[in-house]
C-alpha cells in the first residue's frame, strides 16, 4: 500500500517490493512501454525534451523485434535519384495503403524520414554508402525510386542497437523484463479520465511495480502471434492494443493485416520466418513450379500504368529507371501475397506449398552474399539451402498490423487525455497496406514526435494520483490464472486461437467464415476464464502467457470483427465474397472500441479526414 | 532442393533430452522425452517440452531466428543460441542436455542474470562525431565503414563473454573486465571514420583488454562468424600499445604539447 512517509524525499519512488504483497513504485513523467525502435526513440525525445522518462520492455534490451527488420528504412534523401523528394514518398505511400491512410500522417512521414535517418548517423548508425559516400538506398516495392537507407539486410538490429546506445549514453531508465498488465486512470475535472500510471510484473520475480505517470507511450509492436504461421515473434500478443481499448481509446484500420509474400514454407520449423524484400528490391524473380515468372499475369488495374509488362523491360528497369517501368515483383506487397496464393491454390505450388524465389541465377554468389548476408546465413543454417546456388521456397506470412490506436497525427495522443501510441501499435499511417521501408522510418518520425509531445503534456500535467483501488484490481487480474485448479493449459488455448485465425481470419477471407471466426472467440473467452497455470511467479513462461492471452483474444476479435463488417477488398484486407474496391467504403475507418460490459469490443464507421487540395494533386492524373 | 526431398523421407522420433531445472539456489538435470521432427532445432524440443510437459520451463527466446541472440545456452557443454543448433547435428539416439550460461548467475532453469553486459556497456564512451558537412549530410566510404559494420553484426547473444575464460573461471575478473563484446565495441568505434574521441586509455585501464590472451575462444563461438579476435582485440591492442610505449606521444603528452594524437581525437 502506499505511504508517502515512506517515499525517497527527492525521487518519490517507493521501494517496498521485497515485503511480503508488497509493490515497487516509481514516479516518471513519461513512460514508454516498447523498447523497439519507435519506443527508443520516443524516450530519447521526450528525455531530450527534459522530461524524466523511463521504458518498460518484456524482454531485454535491444532484443525487441525491429532486430527482424532487415530492407530498410524508407526516406526520400535523393541520394540516388535527385528526382526524389518528400512528395513523390508521400504519394507513393498513400496509394500503397489504396488511400485509406491518414493523409496527415503519411505526409509528415514523407517530410520528416530523411532528417531521422540522418540523426541515426549521427548517433553511430554505419549505413551502406553510394559512390559518393553518402547513405545508399535501396529499391523496394511499391517506391518509385531507391530510396532505403540500409545496411547489408539488417537494418533493424542496426537502428536498434543506434537507439539503445544512444539511450544508454544519455542515462534513460529502462525495466527490463518488465511487463505491463493494466493502464491506471484518474478523473479530470472535464469528466474524462486521464492516464495517472501503469502496472506490471518482472517476469524474473513475478513482483508487481506500479509506475505513476501523467503520461504513457504504447510502444508494443503488433499481434501477428495470433496467427499459426507469422513472422512475429512471442512478444507480439497485442498488449498496447488492449491496453488501448481497456483505456477507453479507440483502434482504427484493424480488418487490415500485413501478410508478407515472402516467408520461408519449409522447413517446418521456421515456416513463416521473415524472407527479406530486399531479394526482390536486389533483383530475384518469382517463379512457380512450372518455372514461369508469374507475376505479370498479376498486375492490378490499379498499377497497370507503373508496372512493366514484359520481361525485358522489368530486367532493364533495374538499371534504367528512367526509361523503363518497375518490375511487377515489386508491386505493394499485398497485390504480390495474393499472387502468390493464387498460383498455389491453382496447383502451380512447390512440393511444400509455395513458390519459387529466385535469385541465384539473376545475381553473381559475391552480389548475394555481400547484399543479401543475412538471408545467406538464414537459408544456409536452417533449411540447407545455398540461396547463391538454388531457388527459395516462399510463401506468404502474417507479418504486419497496419491497424492499431487511433491517434491525433501532430502529437500520437489517443483520445485519451496522456495515452500515446508509436509505430505498429498505432493506426492511419499505412492505411490498408504498409509498403516495405515504411515501418522503420515510421518509428523514428513518429517515435520523435510522442516523445515531444509526451514530454510537454507532462510538463503542463502534474503527476495524478493512482487509485489503490485499481492497483488492487490490477493485482487481482493479473494472479487470476493461479487461482484456479485442473483448469485448461494456457498453451492450448493459444494454438487452437493461432489455429482459428489462420483459416478463418487469414489473407483471403469470407463473411461466413469471419462470422464463425467470431463465435469460436466466445468459445475462446470462456476457456480463457477457466485456465490454469502451474508453477509460482518467478520467471514463469505460463503464467506470461496466460496474461498475454486475453490481450492476444480481444485484438483477434477486434480484427474478425472488423474484417466482417468492411465489405470490399482493399490493401490488407481481401474478402472472397466482396472482390473489389468500394468507393464508399474507401472513404471511412471503421472505429473498434471496447464494449459496455468491457469483454469485448463494438465497431463504428467514421469518415477519412479530407485530404487539402494541394496535397490531392498529386493523384491526379 | 534435392537435399530437402532426400530428408523429407526421413520421419519425427522421440528426443530424449536433459534439461537444467532450477534457481538461484540450485538445480539438477531433469530427463525428458520429447517427441520432435525433422528441421526442427533445439529450441524447438524445448517449446514442445514446456507445452506439453512443463508449463513453466523458463526460457529466454524472441526471435527464433539467429538475429536477436537472446537464447543463449549451453549444449552438450557447448555455447551456443538454442534456435540455430539443428537437431540434424546429433545423432537421434544421442541424449541432449541443455545448461544455462555459465558464466552469468541462474535466474530460474535455462535463463541467467546477463545484467553484468548491460553494466559494461554503460562504461563506454559513445560515438561522437565532428559536425556534418555543409550540405546537412555525412561522408564516409564504403571501404571505410565495413570494418565497423562487421562488428556491428553482433546480435549481444554474449556468448563470448559466457566463454570468455577471463571471467568464466575467475568471477573475480568481472569488475575490471569488459569482455569481447565490448572490446569489438571500442574497436568499433575507433574504427568509425569519422568518430573524434580516443577511447585507449579507458580500454586498456577501465576495459581491462590487456587481460585478453587472445586464445580464440570468443570467436569460436561467436553466431555471427565475427572474427573478434583477430579483426577487433588484436587491432586495439595494437593501438593502446602504440600510444603507450610511443617516445615522441610520451614526450608530447609530458611538456603538455600534445593534447590530441595523430588523427585529431581528443582523449576521454
Amino acid at each position: 500500500m502506499s505511504d508517502s512517509s515512506t517515499r525517497h524525499p527527492m525521487t518519490g519512488n517507493e521501494m517496498s517490493a521485497a515485503a511480503e504483497g508488497g509493490i515497487e513504485r516509481h514516479q516518471y513523467d513519461v513512460i514508454v512501454i516498447g523498447a523497439g525502435g519507435s519506443g527508443l526513440r520516443a524516450a530519447i525525445a521526450a528525455h531530450d525534451s527534459g522530461a524524466k522518462v523511463a521504458v518498460v520492455c518484456k524482454s531485454l534490451l535491444g532484443k525487441a523485434h525491429t532486430v527482424m527488420a532487415e530492407g530498410g528504412a524508407a526516406a526520400a534523401m535523393g541520394n540516388l535519384y535527385p528526382e526524389d523528394n518528400w512528395q513523390v514518398h508521400f504519394r507513393d505511400t498513400m496509394r500503397g495503403g489504396k488511400m485509406l491512410n491518414n493523409w496527415r500522417m503519411a505526409q509528415l512521414h514523407a517530410q520528416e524520414a530523411p532528417e531521422r535517418v540522418m540523426e541515426l548517423e549521427d548517433w553511430g548508425a554505419l549505413f551502406d554508402r553510394t559512390a559518393d559516400g553518402l547513405i545508399s538506398q535501396r529499391d523496394f516495392g511499391g517506391h518509385r525510386y531507391a530510396r532505403l537507407a540500409h545496411i547489408g539486410d539488417r537494418t533493424g538490429l542496426e537502428m536498434i542497437r543506434t537507439l539503445q546506445q544512444r539511450l544508454v549514453a544519455l542515462g534513460i531508465d529502462v525495466y527490463m523484463e518488465c511487463t505491463v498488465t493494466d493502464l491506471l486512470k484518474a478523473p479530470t475535472d472535464s469528466g474524462a479520465d486521464r492516464i495517472a500510471g501503469a502496472f506490471g510484473y518482472w517476469r524474473e520475480t513475478g513482483r508487481f511495480i506500479v509506475f505513476e505517470t501523467p503520461a504513457v507511450v504504447l510502444a508494443t509492436g503488433g499481434f501477428g502471434k495470433a496467427w499459426k504461421v507469422t513472422s512475429n515473434s512471442w512478444e507480439y500478443t497485442g498488449d498496447g492494443h488492449a491496453l488501448a481499448l481497456r483505456a477507453g481509446a479507440t483502434l482504427i484500420n484493424m480488418e487490415c493485416v500485413q501478410f508478407h509474400p515472402t516467408g520461408m514454407v519449409w522447413p517446418p520449423s521456421v515456416k513463416g520466418l521473415l524472407v527479406t524484400e530486399s531479394v526482390r528490391g536486389d533483383g530475384g524473380v518469382l517463379k512457380n513450379s512450372e518455372g514461369e515468372r508469374f507475376m505479370f499475369n498479376h498486375i492490378p488495374e490499379y498499377f497497370r500504368a507503373e508496372t512493366a509488362d514484359t520481361i525485358e523491360e522489368a530486367d532493364r528497369w533495374y538499371e534504367d529507371k528512367k526509361n523503363n517501368r518497375r518490375p511487377p515483383e515489386l508491386l505493394p506487397r499485398d497485390e504480390v501475397a495474393r499472387a502468390i496464393n493464387a498460383e498455389v491454390k491453382a496447383g502451380r505450388g512447390t512440393p511444400h506449398g509455395g513458390v519459387y524465389l529466385d535469385i541465384a541465377s539473376r545475381r553473381t554468389p559475391e552480389f548475394i552474399k555481400k547484399r543479401l548476408p543475412s538471408m545467406y546465413h538464414q537459408f544456409k543454417e536452417l533449411a540447407d539451402v545455398d540461396i547463391t546456388k538454388e531457388p527459395m521456397e516462399i510463401g506468404p506470412t502474417c507479418h504486419y498490423a497496419m491497424g492499431g490506436v487511433e491517434v491525433d497525427p501532430e502529437t500520437e495522443m489517443s483520445v485519451v487525455p496522456g495515452l500515446y501510441s508509436v509505430g505498429e501499435c498505432s493506426g492511419g499511417m499505412h492505411g490498408s497496406n504498409r509498403l516495405g521501408g515504411n515501418s522503420l522510418s515510421d518509428l523514428i518520425v513518429f517515435g520523435k514526435r510522442a516523445g515531444d509531445a509526451a514530454a510537454a503534456y507532462a510538463a503542463s500535467n502534474g503527476i495524478p494520483s493512482v487509485s489503490e483501488d485499481d492497483v488492487e484490481q490490477a493485482k487481482r487480474s493479473a494472479l487470476a490464472p493461479f487461482e484456479l485448479e485442473g483448469g485448461e493449459n494456457p498453451y492450448a488455448i493459444q494454438s487452437d486461437l493461432q489455429q482459428t485465425m489462420q483459416d478463418l481470419v487469414g489473407i483471403i477471407r469470407e463473411g461466413a467464415e469471419l462470422e464463425e471466426a467470431i463465435s469460436r472467440i466466445e468459445t475462446f473467452k470462456q476457456r480463457i476464464a477457466q485456465m490454469t497455470v502451474e508453477g509460482h511467479r518467478q520467471y514463469n513462461p505460463g503464467w506470461h502467457l496466460a496474461i498475454d492471452l486475453r490481450n492476444m483474444l480481444l485484438v483477434s476479435e477486434a480484427v474478425a470483427k472488423a474484417a466482417l463488417a468492411r465489405q470490399e477488398s482493399r490493401g490488407g484486407h481481401t474478402r472472397n465474397d466482396f472482390p473489389g474496391p468500394d468507393p464508399e467504403w474507401g472513404r471511412k475507418n471503421l472505429v473498434v472500441s471496447l464494449d459496455a460490459e468491457g469483454t469485448g469490443v463494438d465497431l463504428r464507421e467514421q469518415a477519412l479526414p479530407e485530404m487539402p487540395d494541394d496535397l490531392k494533386k498529386f493523384f491526379e492524373e | 532442393m534435392t537435399e530437402l526431398t532426400e530428408a523429407s523421407t526421413s520421419s519425427g522420433y522421440q528426443l530424449k533430452m536433459r534439461i537444467w531445472r532450477g534457481d538461484a539456489d540450485g538445480g539438477s538435470l531433469g530427463d525428458y522425452t520429447v517427441e520432435v521432427s525433422e528441421g526442427e532445432v533445439v529450441l524447438d524440443a524445448l517449446h514442445r517440452v514446456q507445452a506439453t510437459q512443463a508449463g513453466d520451463l523458463a526460457i529466454r527466446w524472441n526471435c527464433k531466428a539467429g538475429k536477436c541472440g537472446s537464447c543463449s545456452a549451453e549444449i552438450n557443454g557447448k555455447p551456443r543460441l538454442l534456435c540455430m543448433t539443428r537437431l540434424s547435428d546429433f545423432d537421434p539416439a544421442e541424449t541432449i542436455t541443455v545448461t544455462p550460461m555459465r558464466s552469468f548467475p541462474v535466474i530460474r532453469d535455462l535463463v541467467t542474470d546477463v545484467s553484468y553486459n548491460y553494466e559494461k556497456a554503460r562504461e563506454l564512451p559513445g560515438v561522437e562525431l565532428g559536425p556534418r558537412d555543409a550540405d546537412g549530410k555525412r561522408r564516409m566510404m564504403q571501404v571505410d565503414v565495413e570494418r565497423g559494420q562487421e562488428f556491428r553484426k553482433c546480435i549481444e547473444c554474449f556468448l563470448c563473454q559466457n566463454t570468455c575464460h577471463v571471467v568464466r573461471d575467475h568471477e573475480d575478473n568481472k569488475p575490471a573486465f569488459a569482455g569481447p563484446r565490448f572490446f569489438l565495441r571500442y574497436a568499433e568505434l575507433d574504427m568509425h571514420p569519422l568518430d573524434t574521441r580516443d577511447r585507449r586509455e579507458t580500454v586498456r585501464d577501465q576495459a581491462g583488454i590487456g587481460l585478453c590472451n587472445i586464445t580464440k575462444c570468443c570467436t569460436e563461438v561467436c553466431p555471427e562468424g565475427i572474427k573478434i579476435t583477430d579483426n577487433a582485440i588484436i587491432p586495439m591492442k595494437e593501438r593502446v600499445a602504440d600510444k603507450k610505449y610511443d617516445p615522441l606521444v610520451w614526450l608530447g603528452n609530458k611538456i603538455g604539447l600534445r593534447n590530441k594524437d595523430n588523427d585529431g581525437r581528443t582523449a576521454t
